[in-house]
């Protein structure tokens, strides 16, 4: 039995075939990325294993067991904006997460438990590199710096699944790869199953352990929301060379362009 | 170059800030001594020193019948209403507008009926206050409730929902309960723009106090001036007037300077 099980999954709403026919088996510890053109159901597809929204037909498993129908604290989430809080400062946030576990009422540590998590956090936000950064608001950081923020905030509750939604589309291209590299360190050292989902297809191409393509098979051109997209590529990222880039990304680019139409 | 293009500098935009201020005052004053000229015991435009002498007679003397400093026991009945008022609104503005915002189950129940209520001119209900509560102080308190904690719960509400749905979703990816959700993400960041809310509903207040004052009290700042209203006492209702002004703004920017030192993420951009 694999990490995460995924069987004949469709998501529609109403007539629009979001997601059809997606089979999937992912061990743990694996990263995957998502790639495709806007609106082939990627960020459906991430939402559903956030708990945010439910499949229409067929199964969605975590070890064997149907994923819970609202977010919890076993998979994180960092998005492209708004992940952080803005009315605590960058320790705070890192915080929060530790807190609102131990104290179910309170919702706040003090004394040696404190001191305790916040040893941890420090810690979080060594490895995020911001730690010269912990006492500052999050709108005092640079977009890169929040994502770091937001990233460290969700890694500190060792989450089983860690889900990224574009979290560096609005970032600059030199700050982006900063991020990768981060990313990657800390896949490396917590060993977390990673689902990333993003525009660019490069960065598919060399981050994580899978890539897949998400994308439509059959294209109406007089109705383009009568079919679902589905994983028509899903590769190790060691195999991948030139050519079946191109191959993709032209493939993509034509949906898109169905999509715009 | 183009009028929307010029820009004031400093001590011009003082200057010209400070212009209305002077020629109403200026006009005023021309107005009046041709008043005076004319008829010494003019009552309908009083000079500054018929203004200074009321002034002297009702804060710094003793009323001769009952011994207390009039103007200073009407602003501290005033004030007492007014605060009570507004802070027992705010409270509720916040209990009823955050349980509003964040839980759907409640939405459904209780937003229909407080935009109903918001809806209500709460001066056409005074009557009825008067009758329920009685001529005392409750029933003024309650006017100023009535008149501005719907609004406010609208307006604490809407604040909650406009929190971007990412953070809703991050706060319950580190385990946060519903309890949690409100006191950690929606409760902190909603206090300072409830503190907002309560400035601009201290304009409603003020109007709902002094109605209520004007109609049955015994002192208060209101009170005050329709009484004297009855000998055309203009020498005591402007002095009154201005004073109530300078409340305000002092309310009002003792709130905004609050809400600066207490949430300094939310003043500089945080938000």
């Amino acid at each position: 039995m694999s990490f995460i099980t995924v069987r004949k999954l469709w998501k529609e709403y109403g007539d629009q075939v979001v997601l059809e026919n997606l089979n999937l088996n992912v061990e743990q510890g694996e990263f995957c990325t998502l790639v495709g053109a806007s609106g082939c159901g990627k960020s459906t597809f991430l939402k559903m294993l956030l708990g945010q929204e439910s499949a229409s037909r067929g199964e969605l498993l975590l070890e064997g067991e149907a994923f819970p129908e609202e977010p919890d604290r076993n998979r994180g989430i960092v998005f492209q904006r708004y992940s952080v809080f803005p009315h605590l400062t960058v320790r705070q946030n890192v915080l929060m997460g530790l807190e609102l576990e131990q104290k179910p009422w309170f919702g706040k540590l003090f004394g040696a438990a404190r001191r305790e998590a916040l040893e941890q956090v420090d810690a979080m936000l060594e490895s995020v590199g911001l730690g010269h950064s912990a006492d500052k608001w999050p709108h005092e950081l640079s977009g890169g710096m929040q994502q770091r923020l937001a990233i460290a905030q969700s890694l500190i509750m060792r989450p089983r699944v860690l889900l990224l939604d574009e979290p560096f589309g609005a970032l600059d291209p030199g700050i982006r790869g900063d991020m990768h590299d981060l990313l990657l360190k800390l896949w490396q050292e917590t060993g977390t199953t990673i689902f990333m989902v993003t525009h660019d297809l490069k960065e598919g191409f060399y981050l994580g352990t899978r890539l897949l393509v998400f994308d439509k098979v059959r294209n109406d051109p007089h109705n383009p929301q009568a079919f679902g997209a589905t994983i028509t590529y899903d590769l190790p990222i060691d195999q991948t060379d030139q050519n079946l880039y191109e191959d993709i990304n032209n493939s993509v680019n034509q949906t898109a362009r169905h999509q715009a139409a | 170059m183009r009028m929307i293009n010029r820009h004031p500098g400093r001590v011009s935009a003082t200057l010209l800030g400070l212009l209305p201020f002077l020629l109403i005052m200026l006009i005023y004053s021309l107005a009046s001594q041709e008043r005076l000229a004319d008829n010494p015991n003019d009552k309908l435009l009083p000079g500054l020193e018929q203004m200074t002498a009321a002034v002297d007679r009702m804060a710094f003397q003793e009323d001769r019948r009952s011994g207390d400093y009039l103007m200073w026991q009407d602003t501290t009945a005033s004030l007492e209403r007014l605060g009570l008022g507004i802070g027992i609104a705010a409270l509720l503005a916040l209990v009823v507008g955050i349980l509003n915002g964040v839980l759907p189950l409640v939405r459904s129940n209780l937003a229909p009926l407080v935009s109903a209520l918001s809806m209500v001119p709460p001066l056409a209900i005074l009557p009825i206050l008067f009758i329920v509560f009685g001529l005392g102080e409750l029933s003024k308190v309650m006017l100023i409730v009535i008149g501005t904690a719907p609004i406010m719960m609208r307006d604490v509400a809407q604040r909650v929902r406009e929190l971007p749905g990412e953070q809703l979703i991050k706060i319950q990816t580190l385990g946060a309960n519903s309890w949690q959700v409100i006191t950690r993400m929606a409760l902190p960041q909603v206090l300072p723009r409830l503190i907002d809310a309560v400035r601009l509903s201290l304009g409603p207040a003020w109007l709902f106090l002094i109605a209520a004052e004007a109609i049955a009290s015994t002192e208060g700042l209101g009170y005050r001036i329709f009484l004297v209203r009855r000998y055309l006492a203009m020498d005591v209702i402007l002095p009154y007037v201005i004073w109530i002004t300078i409340l305000a703004i002092v309310i009002d920017q003792c709130l905004r300077f609050t809400n600066r030192r207490l949430f300094p993420w939310y003043n500089t951009g945080g938000h």
